[in-house]
């Protein structure tokens, strides 16, 4: 059976003085390499030039906080449970007195880690989160020299207040009406007066 | 007397800064071009478009930590490099580099040193050069380093003798002078020999890239086979004198191709340009235009000889012999009796 049309009869007839010193081949051989010196080379010079990323890319995570700068997250787990490589870990706390402006609502993760050797960067924790809190963004996640310092806790995940990380990005229109459907109170502060309003589907 | 010394000082130290530098520049050269052809950029990194890689290059192989094996002799051990760079360097001494000066009455050769049997000097150096792969790889005391030895030797003494062969071809024609400079001045105001010598340009261009030990011809080091070959045991900046000695190698041996074959420091319609100039013989700027040109031979060499190597595979051991001694050893003859009866007919050999 033939698979291929690219079978070669295999010969063992004495080669000829030209193929003997080499010379044509060689010649061929050159004029091959020599092509290749006019082709533009596909490098990019990575640190000085970035390929571009998709707007929504799916890399290192963050955490929002508010416009007034308290943190998102209650830590209810939705994520961890959402996290197909198990890679989401964290501890609740309770919102002391005073603390409304670091915290937005009552409970809040008091430690927060998510394991970047385990992650697989699928966004299911972003799409389970019905606080907005997490996101993940098109930054890159660094590389490290230890195991141990892939695991990002709150000092790298939360996002700073000088430095805010914009998501809007990641609000692509379909999201955006995914948001408006009745009963998903997404953004909506917790309130005994609206807690029966909402209509649940 | 002080003039004299002063100006062979000159000479002297001009070439070696020469060599160096050009040897320097053709790694980093090498590595450019190898990158083109293969469609990659190349070193970029230190200083514009890597123009200090050379310099980067040589730092580290300073600061590398240097290992002699205690099993080693430690005399020829330091000695095997010592004497490949020497060698390398020496040849340059009869390369006639440009037009002689004229300054103040006083005419001055832009050569090291001009003897009368510059093309068998040139032989003889290029042979001591296999000494010191040799007494590197031997005492080294390792296997893979006598291999790369042994076979820099065997390959260096076959590659020879059609390069001897050619070389004589080559004096019968160019008016039988074996002074570089009188080669050189012959292809003055006629042909540049290569139009009389073509066969014999190609086995010497052959023989040349096997003396140099360049790729197909680089069985002597051969990392896949042989680890580094004769340099296996070498670190830091032996090893690194071995590498630069190479390249040094390369562009005295195209020195002496382009002025052998190519006319040297002259150029076709050189006379016209420099009276359209209104040059007098022994000015300066000829000497410099004649220096620029036979400059621009020598990288054309030194590319050739890149884009051989990034090219070619490396032949098979075998495969070197058979076309040292059966394909060029047989060719070379027949280019010295083509020339015989060549030379016969245009008179310049008379029975």
């Amino acid at each position: 059976m033939q698979l291929t049309n690219r079978k070669k009869e295999v010969s063992f007839k004495e080669q000829s003085f030209a193929e003997r010193i080499y010379l044509p081949a060689i010649l061929k051989g050159m004029v091959i390499t020599a092509s290749h010196l006019f082709k533009k080379s596909p490098t990019i010079n990575y640190p000085d030039v970035k390929r571009p990323i998709a707007p929504v890319y799916r890399g290192q995570h963050v955490l929002k906080r508010d416009d007034a700068g308290a943190e998102r997250c209650t830590s209810c787990g939705m994520c961890a449970v959402a996290c197909p490589a198990e890679a989401i870990t964290m501890t609740s706390g309770e919102r002391k007195k005073g603390e409304e402006h670091l915290y937005r609502e009552e409970k809040y993760a008091a430690t927060y880690e998510i394991n970047m050797l385990r992650c697989i960067f699928c966004g299911l924790c972003e799409e389970a989160c019905p606080k907005e809190a997490i996101f993940l963004t098109d930054r890159l996640v660094d590389t490290e020299f230890e195991r141990n310092d892939f695991v990002y806790g709150k000092d790298k995940l939360v996002e700073k207040m000088n430095e805010r990380i914009d998501v809007t990005k990641r609000q692509t229109s379909a999201v955006l009406e995914f948001k408006k459907t009745l009963g998903l109170k997404h953004n909506e502060l917790f309130d005994a007066q609206k807690l029966n309003k909402g209509k649940h589907h | 007397m002080t003039a004299f010394i002063i100006y062979k000082a000159i000479m002297c130290g001009g070439v070696f800064l020469l060599c160096l530098a050009a040897a320097a520049y053709a790694t980093l050269w090498e590595r450019k071009f190898a990158a083109f052809l293969q469609d990659r950029k190349g070193p970029s990194r230190a200083g514009w478009g890597g123009i200090l890689q050379p310099v980067a290059d040589g730092v580290k192989m300073f600061m590398k930590e240097e290992i002699i094996p205690n099993v080693s002799n430690r005399s020829l051990f330091i000695l095997g490099p010592s004497l490949f760079m020497i060698t390398a360097v020496i040849t340059s001494s009869v390369v006639p580099w440009a037009k002689p000066v004229m300054i103040d009455g006083q005419v001055y050769d832009m050569q090291i040193t001009d003897i009368n049997i510059g093309v068998i000097y040139l032989l003889g150096v290029a042979s001591i050069g296999v000494y010191g792969i040799m007494i590197g790889g031997w005492s080294s005391n390792n296997k893979f380093a006598l291999l790369g030895a042994v076979r820099a030797s065997s390959q260096m003494i076959s590659y020879e003798i059609p390069m001897g062969i050619a070389l004589i071809a080559l004096i019968i024609s160019s008016g039988g002078s074996l002074s570089l400079k009188e080669i050189v001045e012959g292809q003055d105001a006629g042909f540049a020999n290569i139009v009389w010598q073509p066969l014999g340009f190609l086995i010497f261009f052959i023989c040349a890239l096997a003396e140099t030990n360049r790729a197909p011809f680089d069985l002597p080091e051969c990392e896949t086979e042989l680890v580094g070959g004769y340099h296996t045991e070498y670190s830091s900046m032996k090893l690194g004198l071995f590498l630069f000695a190479e390249y040094i190698n390369m562009f005295i041996s195209s020195a002496v191709m382009a002025t052998l074959y190519f006319g040297g420091y002259n150029f076709p319609f050189a006379h016209e340009l420099y009276e359209k100039l209104g040059l007098a013989d022994g000015s300066v700027w000829i000497s410099i235009i004649g220096f620029g040109a036979l400059m621009t031979k020598i990288f054309g060499f030194i590319c050739l000889f890149m884009w051989i190597r990034w090219t070619l595979p490396r032949f098979r051991y075998d495969q070197l012999m058979n076309l040292g001694w059966k394909s060029l050893l047989p060719l070379s003859l027949l280019n010295l009796a083509i020339t015989v009866v060549v030379e016969y007919f245009r008179g310049n050999i008379k029975f």
